[in-house]
């Protein structure tokens, strides 16, 4: 029972997956929101790491690298961009969010 | 194999089932905690692999920073979060057919597709082999440092500007609290800051 590159996939496509339904299932609060996105990144450094791995090629690992960067660097700026706007509002709901609207 | 099988379902099956959980737990303070369980599990798949460089550093950037980073802002906001999860049985049917339709889609695209046999022809950057004891930190380091060199100096620009950004958007001016202000500093004379007093014996200023 050898473990190929399609298991991994697999829990990469399921990790994805619940991503995008934590961020339908959560629509009014920003901060699982935020949170699916990083498990939706993840998702995506699974993949990049398994094929890197099966196909013997170092580059995906290096990518997986970059988008651990952006993605921390999303969460920061995401999570101040949050607590100002609680400063602003006193509120975190997404349909509050409406003062860009033209 | 059988011992590397069994952690890998083990550790997946803690993964997936610790994601679902930040998605459904009603305190957002567990979501975060299975938020660090999933990256710990995740971490332990990419061990399974043999990328160890990438499983600890996702341990240290999500785990060390990314996940204090949003308990901290979970801890620090006062929010109802029962009232938040209001609409959440409403959102449920929709939200289970895109996640369903998604998930069939990408199965489907999984089981109809196979590499390309000259795939192992166009690697960019091949894994040393096992017989030259390069550690996978080492051996990443020799592409990340020379062929990615670019893109390595780009991530730290990404994380600068991230930084300054975080800063400029949280930081404010209160007026009731004591700041240094150089050019006050700087200006003074020597006129203005020192001052004389003729102290008589037995008394005090």
């Amino acid at each position: 029972m050898t473990i190929g590159l399609s298991h991994y996939l697999t829990v990469a496509a399921i990790l994805f997956t619940i991503g995008v339904f934590g961020i339908f299932l959560n629509r009014k609060n920003v901060i699982i929101i935020l949170m699916s996105v990083e498990l939706m990144l993840l998702a995506v450094n699974i993949n990049l790491v398994a094929f890197s791995v099966f196909l013997h090629d170092l580059t995906g690992q290096v990518f997986a690298i970059f988008v651990l960067t952006v993605a921390a660097a999303e969460a920061a700026i995401g999570l101040a961009i949050l607590v100002t706007y609680f400063r602003n509002r006193g509120s975190i709901a997404v349909e509050d969010v409406n003062l860009m609207k033209g | 194999m059988i011992v590397s099988a069994i952690a890998f379902y083990v550790f997946s099956a803690i993964a997936v089932a610790a994601g679902f959980m930040v998605i459904a737990s009603r305190n957002p303070v567990h979501s975060v905690l299975f938020l660090i369980l999933t990256f710990f599990n995740a971490a332990a798949l990419f061990v399974l692999m043999g990328a160890e460089f990438i499983a600890l550093i996702l341990v240290i950037v999500y785990v060390g920073a990314v996940a204090v980073l949003f308990l901290f802002v979970v801890m620090m906001l006062d929010i109802d979060f029962v009232e938040l999860r209001q609409g959440f049985l409403q959102y449920l049917p929709i939200g289970g057919l895109v996640g369903i339709i998604l998930l069939i889609e990408l199965f489907l695209v999984g089981a109809a597709w196979v590499i390309s046999p000259e795939a192992a022809h166009v690697v960019a950057a091949p894994v040393p082999a096992f017989i030259d004891h390069v550690t996978n930190t080492r051996a990443l380091g020799r592409v990340l440092y020379t062929q990615y060199m670019y893109l390595f100096q780009s991530a730290g620009l990404i994380l600068l500007v991230a930084m300054v950004g975080a800063i400029v958007l949280t930081l404010r001016h209160r007026p009731d609290i004591k700041r240094q202000v150089i050019w006050k500093q700087v200006g003074r004379s020597r006129s203005e800051g020192v001052e004389y007093k003729d102290v008589k014996p037995g008394q005090g200023l």
